[in-house]
């Protein structure tokens, strides 16, 4: 670029005040109207449809789940069918963790991590756009499979041979095997985009020491999914092939083994619950800090914990297999590793008490489903070290207890933070406060209806209840226990229609919230609430961990960035110095269409392996589209 | 709040190479993640290599010279590779479209060569656990060298057009990097294919 061109650019150092930023505005919001909506590569917009849509399935996850209490309330129950209920729990698996769970927590990082690092839109905002268009086309292509009697009957796992073309000769395990595909395709995307906004667009200051526990936390998400979910579309893939091209993957008469399957399901299986608990985590951390008061004691502790965990859930994956008649010593060994994860999670819930116990907490909503995190996770942590222990998991594998275990564990682990993130977090979002009044109504409900449903699982287990049974003879005694926790499921299922009823409300009667109304330190609170199309008039830089704290008055912010297309800043990886002014891309309908195109391309390939052929050109194309430059000042540099 | 400029940033450029841009860090990322998938199909056939008997299952093993011309020409392709790679730092467009030229015919040739080594892998997808984790391992490194060819074909016509401005250079170098991952995948990938059969 020649000097002339350089100097006739407008830059924000020319502007101030309200100028600012209606010009900054007019340059990074998103088109106006329908067409311009499936354009949008803004991240918050794009965050904000994740969160809604992962929300959704979480609905529909659950009433799955009440459908499956009302069943098992009384004992022979003919509510609903055995083929009906195999549905219903895959589906009730399936949903909450592939549809919900991870999606909600990269769908909140997606909205806030650009926030919490200072800058104005997340790596890649195409790449985000596909990977909502792909994750709603996932979500919405099993559950029309389901609807039209398709769906999934083989369990959240899908273990062969169950699954395998001999003994399920529907469609029902490909619905599922490519759903993995979906929107494991969605995640790695938004991981990729995770890592590099991290790595690359932080605020100049932030270094690697003073960056809030909540993005540590995603940042080592990412790179958990980064490194499982390859392994899951290796075994939904060969699974595909071997149900529709007659590969011999789980075929044990031609040299397949069937527990490959497992090996490389649980490969990714168990990293994937770390990937859902350790968001939980993050934001437990950044909901604390600000309501005990101070910091969270031990920085360092904290994401060296969530480092070491990251690293140790990748050596756990065989506990879940030790009913195979595995050899001894390798079952010793997951024993060992499993027990080990517990110190690192230790070492955070000390940090967490110490910063309760330091601080002068407020007991505000999201505070309380703190405290019943870690309640409840402490909890399932302790149910986890029992079933660590080979004897005793061989006892109650494949009973109710380990289905009591792991809702302890992903609910309290990650839905308690989640539920108080949203109460959190709603304020920056829609710029209105949610009703305290009903936050607490709907904390007590939760906690109550959580115990009470699922704590009696771990008795019904111990006396011999097993998993995945649509119903049970009045003489196994369970009955009573049964009807106990489908009642605490009603009522669990009742504090999700106060949050929903909450969000309704509030989001035309809310407290205005301001830029920060909870007094917390973090960049996000640094802006409007909800946050400009551009997130900040200028570039913040950061000076200190608690940047809000250290000062509440006024924000040292960099100029110079262009304002007559879209730029962000680029940094560097450890001391974030400032090194490029880069173009951020504009609105684009392509990512839809490349979505669409492999959509097209996936649900065909279910069905014939020509879609290979056919389904090829037009992603192609799509993807062409997608990369050409369109002529716009962004590209043209 | 009050905003107190502490900094101008105007100065800096608007691209930059390597480890300074974006996209190469996009890239990292995605050969991360395709790096375990590689590794993770690996696995896979190392498991089914230990839990039978005989190995390779009902077939021969596969000709030995497709996969080895292919190896000897994807690591001669790192010379051209990296002089395109050094004439996109340069900005030298003349010779960043010759080099790219370069490097589509050798994907193109690559891609033939891969034809034959389908042909002569002995074993069909559906014979064994064997001929199925040989396809399913040569047709994913397959899916590779199609993406990265139809990349550097568009990046060549793309730098043939009024759009090859300085900005594209630090592309080039993406694809030059992209390129070694696919060239460095290729390589264990050989040895366990054509050379672990006959062990």
């Amino acid at each position: 670029m020649s000097m002339m061109a350089e100097q006739r650019e407008l830059r924000d150092d020319a502007l101030n005040g309200l100028q600012l930023s209606t010009h900054m505005e007019s340059i990074w919001r998103t088109p106006s109207g329908f067409s311009g909506a499936l354009m949008s590569v803004d991240h918050k917009v794009v965050g904000r449809r994740y969160i809604v849509t992962a929300f959704a399935f979480l609905l529909l996850g659950g009433l799955l789940a009440v459908l499956m209490r009302v069943q098992l309330a009384k004992p022979e129950s003919t509510f609903l069918s055995a083929d009906k209920y195999n549905q219903i729990f895959t589906m009730h698996g399936s949903t909450m963790m592939f549809l919900f769970a991870v999606p909600v927590m990269e769908a909140f990082a997606v909205y806030l991590v650009p926030l919490m690092v200072g800058t104005r839109n997340i790596a890649f905002p195409r790449l985000n756009a596909f990977s909502y268009w792909m994750f709603l086309f996932g979500g919405c292509f099993l559950w029309i499979s389901f609807a039209l009697n398709v769906g999934p009957d083989v369990g959240w796992f899908a273990y062969v041979p169950l699954s395998s073309l001999q003994y399920t000769p529907t469609k029902r395990p490909d619905v599922w095997a490519q759903m993995i595909t979906f929107t494991e395709v969605a995640a790695l995307a938004v991981s990729v985009e995770i890592v590099v906004t991290v790595f690359k667009q932080r605020a100049p200051g932030m270094t690697l020491d003073r960056i809030p526990l909540f993005v540590w936390a995603m940042l080592v998400t990412s790179f958990l999914v980064m490194f499982a979910m390859p392994s899951i579309m290796v075994a939904s893939t060969s699974m595909i092939l071997d149900r529709l091209v007659n590969t011999r993957f789980y075929d044990s008469s031609s040299g397949g083994h069937p527990l490959l399957w497992q090996h490389l399901f649980w490969f990714f299986g168990h990293p994937e619950v770390y990937i859902i608990f350790i968001p939980g985590t993050g934001m437990v951390s950044a909901i604390l800090a600000t309501f005990a008061r101070r910091p969270v004691v031990g920085y360092p502790v904290v994401i060296l914990s969530l480092i070491a965990t990251g690293f140790l859930s990748f050596g756990l994956w065989v506990h879940h297999m030790f009913v195979t008649g595995l050899p001894q010593l390798g079952a010793g060994l997951f024993t060992a590793s499993s027990m080990l994860i517990a110190v690192p999670s230790g070492l955070q819930i000390f940090c967490w008490l110490a910063t309760l116990w330091d601080g002068r907490p407020v007991y505000r909503t999201p505070l309380l489903f703190v405290i019943g995190f870690i309640v409840i996770f402490v909890m399932g942590g302790l149910s986890g070290v029992m079933v660590a222990s080979v004897p005793i998991d061989t006892q109650v594998h494949d009973t109710y207890f380990v289905v009591a275990h792991f809702h302890y564990v992903l609910i309290g682990g990650a839905v308690f933070p989640l539920i108080g993130a949203v109460y959190y977090w709603f304020p920056k979002i829609t710029g209105r406060m949610l009703s305290e009044r009903l936050g607490r109504w709907n904390f007590w409900l939760a906690f109550v209806g959580f115990n009470v449903a699922f704590f009696p699982m771990h008795i019904l287990g111990l006396i011999g209840m097993p998993r995945r049974v649509y119903t049970y003879t009045a003489d196994m005694d369970w009955a009573h226990l049964n009807l106990l926790s489908s009642g605490g499921a009603l009522i669990f299922a009742l504090s999700f229609a106060l949050l929903l009823a909450n969000v309704i409300h509030s989001l035309r009667n809310g407290a205005l919230a301001g830029d920060n109304p909870w007094n917390a330190s973090t960049l996000e609170w640094a802006t409007s609430s909800p946050p400009p199309p551009q997130n900040f008039d200028r570039i913040p830089v950061v000076k200190h961990r608690d940047p809000l704290w250290f000062d509440n008055e006024s924000l040292p912010v960099v100029a110079g960035l262009s304002a007559e297309r879209r730029e962000v800043l680029l940094t560097s990886l450890a001391e974030a110095e400032p090194q490029i002014r880069e173009a951020s891309p504009e609105p684009s309908i392509w990512p839809l269409l490349t979505a669409i195109a492999t959509t097209v391309f996936f649900i065909g390939s279910i069905f014939t392996p020509w879609a290979v052929l056919w389904g090829t050109p037009p992603m192609a194309v799509a993807l062409i589209g997608w990369f050409w430059p369109a002529g716009h000042k962004e590209d043209e540099e | 709040m009050r905003q107190t400029i502490v900094r101008n940033v105007g100065d800096l450029p608007t691209y930059g190479y390597g480890p300074q841009s974006g996209p190469w860090w996009g890239a990292m990322g995605f050969m991360a993640l395709e790096g375990m998938g590689f590794a993770l199909a690996i696995g896979a056939y190392l498991y089914l290599y230990a839990v039978n008997p005989s190995w390779p299952i009902g077939a021969t093993p596969p000709d030995l010279w497709p996969g080895t011309a292919e190896v000897i020409i994807y690591l001669l392709s790192i010379i051209p590779n990296e002089m395109t790679n050094r004439a996109a730092h340069r900005q030298d467009l003349a010779r960043v479209r010759t080099g790219l030229i370069v490097m589509s015919l050798i994907g193109i040739a690559l891609l033939v060569l891969r034809g034959f080594e389908f042909a002569h892998l002995n074993t069909r997808w559906d014979n064994s656990a064997y001929g199925s984790i040989v396809w399913l391992i040569l047709g994913l490194h397959t899916t590779h060298l199609v993406t990265d060819l139809g990349d550097t074909v568009v990046l060549t016509v793309l730098m043939f057009t009024r759009h090859a401005k300085p900005r594209r250079f630090s592309d080039v170098t993406d694809n030059v990097f992209y390129w070694n991952f696919v060239v460095l995948a290729w390589l264990p990938l050989y040895a366990l294919l054509d050379w672990v059969p006959r062990l």
